[in-house]
């Protein structure tokens, strides 16, 4: 970006609940499955039809609300927001207006190695999710052109909360920091699946740029950015597409925008001059939510622990860095998997350590959930417990680990078949040391003369001698009592 | 007396002492509109052979076995869904949608055992006062074939009149079961807003929308309602009652007050309706009950309120008649915006497009404010003034229609004058309190029916006093329409 522009980006977060139910009928959420299997008479907007609140959402949205430090409605409403497309049974959606369940709160967010910045929230509301349609035909892939259309009600009437934030974002990475984050708080809340690819975390973002000081440009809206990756890639290419506009004395029109991650560029969807007006009213089927104090301070003592605050329990409890503790903090199922490895292991620094590194790494490089990791705590622990007794080194450790997580094998049994146990047998070393010296009377007059670091040298030999196999402090111990003798 | 013209109470004792079948009963009025429904045309579906299949299964098993209502006939407004069977509405849009699901009053009238004969004719989606919306037939008054039975609810009505069931179910969103009672000499009741659930209605205008009974008198309202009513864990808005609905046994008014709601019996009120109206004061006076004159100053603009609020609700609520899920599709659209529009330029009749429309435009950015916010500021005014009323009287009295039933195409052409039909009834619904139309006599040969209002679930109350005047009133219901009282 060139550095007279700045940009302002705000976002809008879409959080499918994981209720058991929808949010307005008793049909089970989930994800998948055969087409139209999970509807009934309410959710395919059958008439005569009327929609009941589920509790359980609405608990779910106020604890979500609650972690973002909103100030929670005593009085809240749904509207409909009229409009018509195939995947909206009833001609309307359920979602709120004037009255959201939550307004103004914020997000501290947590640089990596940077200062922390806060992000407002401007509201969180609750809603109902539309169906699915899949378009056959036709070149776009869109409905215009389609030969016909299907449409799938499975996903209709999922509960879903939306996050509007302020326009405090300055920049892609910031966006796609900030939404780690809040996938992370979400995540501890327990509340929602957070799957970006699955959909039950989806992001849509508004950006503008303006030269320092100056008021604010014309917005667009990137719509469904389906992974951190691209909701930052796609924004960086937005930003560049503006500017290039402006600088080369064009305009930026207000409209929805779409970026194709495969060929990076941006394609201008549809003009917002053509917007829908949603004719919102409350919706007369429902009655008024009133959430007392007291409801309100139970679903806040019920929160369970959230990141900020584990961070440094982690710190504090187990003696970790505090780099760890952040690292461990911000992605729950990590956490989690650290606490029981650290439990169960004992030394918590060794723990975090490999959780957050070798482990941490390998899940990146393969783009693995924790969950989906071939390596659980119980078999980081049996790997640990082989390098405390001495049986690995730190190094053969990372070894056994890259057989791990390619293959069935548990620690000890790659140490087993590999044969990489670690050569802690000292009659068998000291032969070796000894030869070793006899081998090398150039650098036994160098350590003669008191150059210690020759002593490196001995050991390098050794190792390379045993393919790594050999007990290093053991080596080093030989090497010592042996030259000294030999003086 | 021919059988057909029994009320549900007394059908009922003649199945208890054992004089007459299930199976006889069903066929006696299944006889009765085959000879009068060609003329009346209540009917949009008759379902006798399944009727009596449900007669003889009753008939089958004793006395001793049976609950209280079982095996009475009843008529449905064919607005309230049955599942498995053909429900329209009224409207060329729901042509061969069937439910796949039962509307909980109709769930509530099957577990109490009685019998559907068929579904009633309606204006289309329940807009309209005379059933000559509806998109298939207009249904006739059966005191004056040339003359509407009034509407929505026309057909519930006149089968009613017309002696083709003992007792029907209608819908009331701003008078659809009052005033066609009234047009048709049958007691029709619409319950507190919320003591009936709606799921099951297929929805006109949600926060006004009613199911009640239309029947021959008032002991029978009540039995039915109480069959009816009740929180439903399907509709958020149902409250139900404290108490149970009883039969009413009021005989005497003394120590009652009654209002006359003064802007009801103004300048658009026929002055054959005003002299029937003044015949029911004088009955209540009669009786020992105090009347005299209350305004209500808000509700002379209900009309307005009610035209704005209803039609933004109908245009949300029948969106999803949009060819995609359900009902009728217009064949070979170019594209989605084509089928869309013609599915429903060719689905819906002209009184629901008109409602459509106003209901878009006053919802529309920029003129909600003027509006719908103006009309939801009036309704909270109207609903003051009858609370105000309240803190004075028991219960406020009017003539049910301004007009007796007029004639047929008469107000096709002018909507204006059709809706005025709902004068004193659309500010009761706004303010969703019970409102029971009881048969008061005649004028020009035709019923004349008057109004009682209490206050919100209050219906027990409406019904003692209904019950009463009925027994001073004395009204013919005679429904063959030959004879004529006073």
């Amino acid at each position: 970006m060139s550095s007279a522009w700045e940009a302002v980006i705000g976002l809008e977060i879409h959080v499918q609940l994981n209720t058991q139910t929808k949010m307005f009928c008793g049909c089970p959420v989930g994800f998948g499955g055969e087409p139209n299997t999970r509807v009934c008479p309410v959710c395919l907007g059958h008439p005569g039809t009327l929609p009941v609140i589920n509790e359980k959402a609405v608990e779910y949205a106020t604890r979500i609300a609650l972690a973002l430090d909103c100030r929670i409605a005593g009085h809240t409403l749904f509207h409909r927001k009229n409009y018509f497309y195939p995947d909206l049974p009833k001609g309307y959606q359920i979602s709120q207006y004037d009255l959201p369940l939550g307004d103004p709160g914020h997000l501290e967010v947590q640089m990596d190695g940077g200062s922390p910045f806060s992000v407002g929230i401007t509201r969180v509301h609750m809603e109902e999710d539309a169906g699915k349609l899949v378009h056959t035909g036709g070149a776009s892939g869109r409905i215009d052109g389609a030969d016909y259309s299907l449409v799938d009600f499975n996903r209709g009437g999922t509960p879903l909360v939306e996050i509007v934030t302020e326009p405090d974002l300055s920049s892609p990475e910031r966006a796609r920091v900030f939404l780690t984050q809040l996938r992370s708080l979400i995540e501890h809340l327990g509340v929602s699946d957070v799957n970006m690819e699955e959909g039950s975390l989806r992001c849509d973002a508004n950006v503008s740029v303006r030269r320092h000081g100056e008021a604010l440009g014309v917005k667009t809206e990137l719509k469904n950015m389906n992974s951190f990756r691209f909701l930052q890639r796609g924004l960086e290419s937005e930003i560049v597409r503006q500017i290039e506009l402006l600088e080369s004395g064009e305009t930026v029109e207000q409209a929805t925008v779409h970026f194709d991650p495969q060929t990076g560029q941006i394609s201008t969807l549809r003009s917002k001059e053509e917007a829908h007006d949603y004719r919102y009213f409350p919706e007369p089927d429902l009655v008024s939510i009133e959430l007392d104090e007291a409801y309100v301070e139970k679903v806040r003592r019920d929160l369970p622990e959230l990141p900020a605050a584990r961070k440094e329990r982690l710190a504090h409890d187990y003696g970790i860095p505090m780099e760890d503790a952040q690292i461990l903090s911000v992605n729950r199922p990590l956490g989690d998997y650290f606490e029981r490895v650290a439990c169960e292991f004992g030394d918590a620094k060794l723990a975090a350590n490999w959780v957050t590194g070798d482990f941490a790494a390998y899940l990146n490089a393969e783009d693995l959930e924790v969950g989906e990791s071939r390596v659980g705590p119980d078999g980081m622990v049996e790997l640990l417990e082989l390098v405390a007794d001495g049986t690995l080194s730190g190094k053969m450790a990372k070894k056994v680990f890259t057989i791990m997580i390619s293959s069935d094998s548990s620690a000890a049994e790659i140490v087993e078949e590999e044969g990489l146990g670690q050569i802690s047998d000292e009659g068998a070393l000291e032969e070796m040391v000894v030869e070793i010296i006899a081998a090398n009377p150039e650098a036994v007059e160098e350590f003669g003369q008191g150059r210690s670091k020759i002593l490196g040298f001995f050991v390098g030999q050794a190792m390379k001698k045993t393919k790594g196999q050999a007990n290093p402090q053991l080596v080093n111990e030989l090497f010592r009592r042996h030259l000294q003798r030999s003086l | 007396m021919d059988v057909y013209e029994l009320d549900a109470f007394r059908c009922r004792e003649l199945l208890a002492g054992g004089e007459i079948s299930v199976r006889e009963l069903t066929q006696v009025f299944l006889d009765r509109v085959e000879e009068r429904d060609a003329d009346v045309r209540a009917f949009l579906a008759v379902n006798g052979e399944e009727a009596l299949a449900q007669a003889a299964d009753v008939d089958s098993r004793p006395l001793s076995e049976r609950t209280s209502w079982e095996g009475i006939p009843v008529g449905l407004k064919d607005v309230l869904c049955v599942k498995g069977r053909e429900t329209t509405a009224g409207s060329r849009m729901l042509e061969g949608y069937h439910p796949p699901y039962d509307a909980t009053a109709v769930s509530k009238l099957r577990e109490a055992g009685l019998i559907s004969l068929g579904r009633l004719n309606m204006d289309e989606f329940a807009m309209g006062s005379s059933t000559e919306n509806s998109a298939f037939f207009p249904t006739h008054n059966p005191w004056d074939l040339m003359r509407v039975p009034g509407g929505s609810s026309g057909g519930s009505a006149a089968s009613v009149s017309a002696g083709e069931v003992p007792w029907s179910l209608g819908t009331d969103t701003g008078g659809s079961i009052r005033q066609p009672a009234s047009l048709c000499g049958v007691v029709g009741l619409k319950p507190t807003y919320g003591a009936v659930s709606r799921h099951g209605l297929i929805a006109f205008a949600s926060s006004l929308d009613q199911v009640g009974p239309i029947t021959r008198n008032v002991r029978d309202a009540a039995a039915l309602l109480g069959m009816i009513q009740g929180k439903d864990p399907l509709d958020s808005t149902s409250v139900g009652f404290n108490e149970p609905i009883r039969e009413p046994t009021t005989v005497d008014l003394s120590g009652r007050r009654f209002g006359i709601i003064k802007e009801f019996i103004g300048a658009a009120c026929e002055p054959g309706v005003r002299r029937v109206f003044n015949l029911a004061v004088s009955a209540i006076e009669a009786l020992g009950g105090e009347c005299e004159e209350v305004s209500l100053p808000s509700t002379e603009r209900g009309l307005s309120a009610y035209y704005i609020i209803a039609p933004a609700e109908a245009s949300s609520n029948l969106a999803r008649f949009d060819g995609v899920r359900y009902g009728m599709r217009t064949e070979g659209a170019l594209d989605l915006m084509d089928m869309y529009k013609r599915t429903r330029s060719e689905g819906f009749g002209a009184e629901v497009k008109r409602r459509i429309m106003i209901g878009t435009h006053v919802l529309s950015a920029g003129y909600y404010d003027a509006y719908y916010g103006q009309a939801q500021r009036t309704r909270t005014l109207i609903i003051r003034d009858f609370e105000k009323a309240f803190t004075d009287y028991d219960v406020l009295i009017s003539p049910t229609s301004p007009t007796i039933a007029f004639k047929l195409g008469e107000r096709v052409e002018d909507p204006l004058a059709m809706y005025q039909a709902d004068l004193c009834t659309n500010p009761v619904s706004l303010a969703g309190l019970p409102g029971l139309s009881l048969p008061a006599g005649f004028s020009e040969g035709m019923p004349v029916g008057v109004q009682l209002v209490a206050p919100h679930f209050a219906d027990q109350e409406l019904l003692e006093v209904g019950f009463a005047l009925e027994r001073e009133l004395d009204v013919s219901t005679k429904p063959d329409g030959e004879e004529v009282a006073p």
